[in-house]
């Protein structure tokens, strides 16, 4: 058994949900190749080959890659999905957006987000925005599978020594380029990779008013999230969103300010370890996730947290 | 320029479901149903690109049992021209999904089709890119901005660490994010025009597509209960409790 997982990558450095995605594909048991495609990514490729269970890094260097499009990935990913049972990704923007082509192009289904492995042919995926778990199983010869970094725990970066190795590339499909990204810049931890979160509601009635949970976040060294109604409302960039169609996350600890909770949003964060809720209303929903709320007005308590840490 | 939207009809996203107690689904009879949100953004963005004159027609599909009709007359309510039923009880998958659309959009060709990037029922996310991959079409999926010049759509995308913008060669595939738009309120003499506008019904056999569902579904469960917690009586408390019991600061 061979399993193919996707490096997601920026040409710079291996983004953390990869390694999720390794840890995953360890469960599954057999031989693991990484595969980079990218653009001058050689840190990425020995990045790669130092992560715990990996046997194989394949490098595909080449401008058709540089911007990670699916229609250029794909045609690589397919020519070289023979060789493997299994082809993986992390449910990122980056792999959601890519292995349901690949799956489509090997004529196999995709079987997305999982959140355990019950063996080579048999998942565990939220369904309902996580109101309900399916155990999903394939009959497919390739497996190709999405997987949520909050069911597993990274894989080590530093242990393993792969072989590195290089692939051809494909020609360059020429159906889109990218003409520009807008990255929000931030000091502070990524949300998916943050210990602690620090996340805000409708409740905080202004983008103004975040300050008052950066100042927190600052303090813990926490991310900064939001739910869909601060978003909607324009106070926060979308990219903070965490919920069902946000981003998904399993902090350590979750502090929920002004946040009522929503189904879309509980779904994206219920499975953290610690929830803490600050809320004026007693009733809101958030309560029921939440391992400690307290009922007061943020705009008081928040700041008095901020200084009771100190 | 044509452009076909496909819509699913799901469980209402108001409803909280209920896993069934034999473990093989979630409960569906006596609950309410309606587009999938993501759906109603793709009809509602296709509707305005009509409306600015880019796009001349709009054909909604829809595929599944009898009463996906009912989606199909919303999407004409909201301004779609005609509607295409697909019509099977067999479990939809987004692959054989996806190999009915292509049949359609192989009699019909549209320049742009318009997808919701996920169902809210099972949260695949795959349907629009292996449209996309069956076609040898370009993609461009969570769409918050579309717009439309000569051969080419430019398409911002929500991203992991911000926004993206690329540019498709003409005909593409573009699945919508929330922030797309906001889909307009269906008035009553729009619902009642929707009932005169075309609804063709074919099957999967005349579209010559294996529509067999590849996943087994062995069993649907309910996830894990967190454990009560309590209510603190101020920040010094929780502070305390964070610290001491938690252990998480």
């Amino acid at each position: 058994m061979g399993i193919l997982v996707i490096a997601e990558h920026d040409n710079a450095r291996l983004k953390a949900a990869t390694l999720n995605t390794i840890a995953a594909a360890t469960k599954i048991g057999g031989d693991i190749t990484v595969l980079v495609a990218g653009q001058g990514a050689a840190d990425v490729a020995k990045a790669a080959a130092a992560v715990a269970g990996v046997a194989k890094v394949l490098v595909a260097d080449d401008a058709a890659y540089r911007d990670q499009l699916a229609e250029n990935l794909s045609a690589l990913i397919v020519k070289l999905a023979a060789g493997y049972t299994h082809v993986m990704a992390p449910a990122t923007a980056f792999g959601k957006n890519l292995l349901p082509r690949v799956a489509a192009l090997l004529d196999v289904a995709q079987i997305s987000e999982i959140v355990a492995v019950q063996s080579a042919d048999t998942f565990v995926r939220p369904i309902y925005a996580g109101n309900a778990l399916a155990t999903v199983q394939s009959a497919d010869p390739i497996k190709v599978i999405t997987v949520r970094s909050t069911g597993f725990d990274a894989a080590a970066s530093t242990g393993g020594s792969a072989a590195v190795e290089n692939v051809a590339a494909e020609a360059d499909s020429g159906l889109s380029r990218l003409v520009g990204q807008e990255l929000t810049k931030s000091a502070r931890p990524e949300l998916t990779a943050a210990r602690i979160i620090v996340s805000g509601g409708r409740g905080m009635g202004s983008g103004e008013n975040f300050a008052l949970l950066e100042a927190l976040a600052d303090k813990l060294g926490a991310a900064v999230g939001a739910s869909r109604a601060a978003v909607d409302a324009g106070f926060v960039p979308n990219d903070y969103q965490v919920g069902q169609t946000g981003k998904i996350v399993a902090p350590e600890l979750y502090i929920a300010v002004g946040i009522s909770g929503a189904i879309q949003h509980l779904a994206g964060m219920k499975d953290s370890k610690v929830i803490v809720a600050i809320n004026k209303d007693a009733e809101a929903p958030i309560t029921q996730v939440a391992d400690y709320w307290l009922v007061a007005d943020l705009f008081q308590a928040v700041p008095e947290l901020t200084a009771a840490l100190g | 320029m044509k452009i076909l939207v496909p819509v699913k009809r799901v469980v209402d996203y108001n409803v909280k479901v209920r896993v069934k107690s034999d473990g093989t689904g979630v409960e569906t009879t006596n609950v309410k149903m309606s587009m999938n949100p993501f759906d109603e953004i793709a009809v509602e963005e296709a509707v305005r690109l009509k409306e600015a004159g880019v796009a001349t027609e709009i054909v909604a599909v829809s595929i599944g049992v009898t009463q996906v009709q009912e989606t199909l007359r919303t999407a004409l309510a909201i301004g779609a021209d005609r509607a295409i039923h697909v019509q099977t009880d067999l479990e939809t998958q987004p692959l054989g999904v996806a190999k009915a659309l292509k049949a359609l959009v192989d009699k019909e060709q549209p320049g742009l089709v318009i997808l919701g990037k996920q169902a809210i029922d099972d949260d695949a996310n795959q349907t629009g890119q292996m449209l996309a991959a069956l076609l040898g079409w370009s993609q461009a999926t969570f769409a918050s901005k579309v717009k439309v010049e000569g051969e080419t759509v430019t398409v911002t995308r929500e991203i992991d660490g911000g926004l993206e913008t690329l540019a498709l060669k003409l005909p593409a595939i573009v699945t919508t994010d929330l922030r797309l738009n906001e889909p307009r309120y269906v008035t009553l003499p729009n619902i009642m025009k929707a009932k005169k506008k075309p609804l063709d019904t074919v099957t999967p056999d005349a579209l010559g597509v294996d529509f067999a569902p590849r996943l087994k579904t062995l069993k649907v469960s309910e996830p894990a209960k967190r454990g009560a917690g309590k209510q603190v009586g101020s920040v010094a408390e929780l502070v305390e409790k964070l610290k001491n019991e938690a252990k998480a600061i």
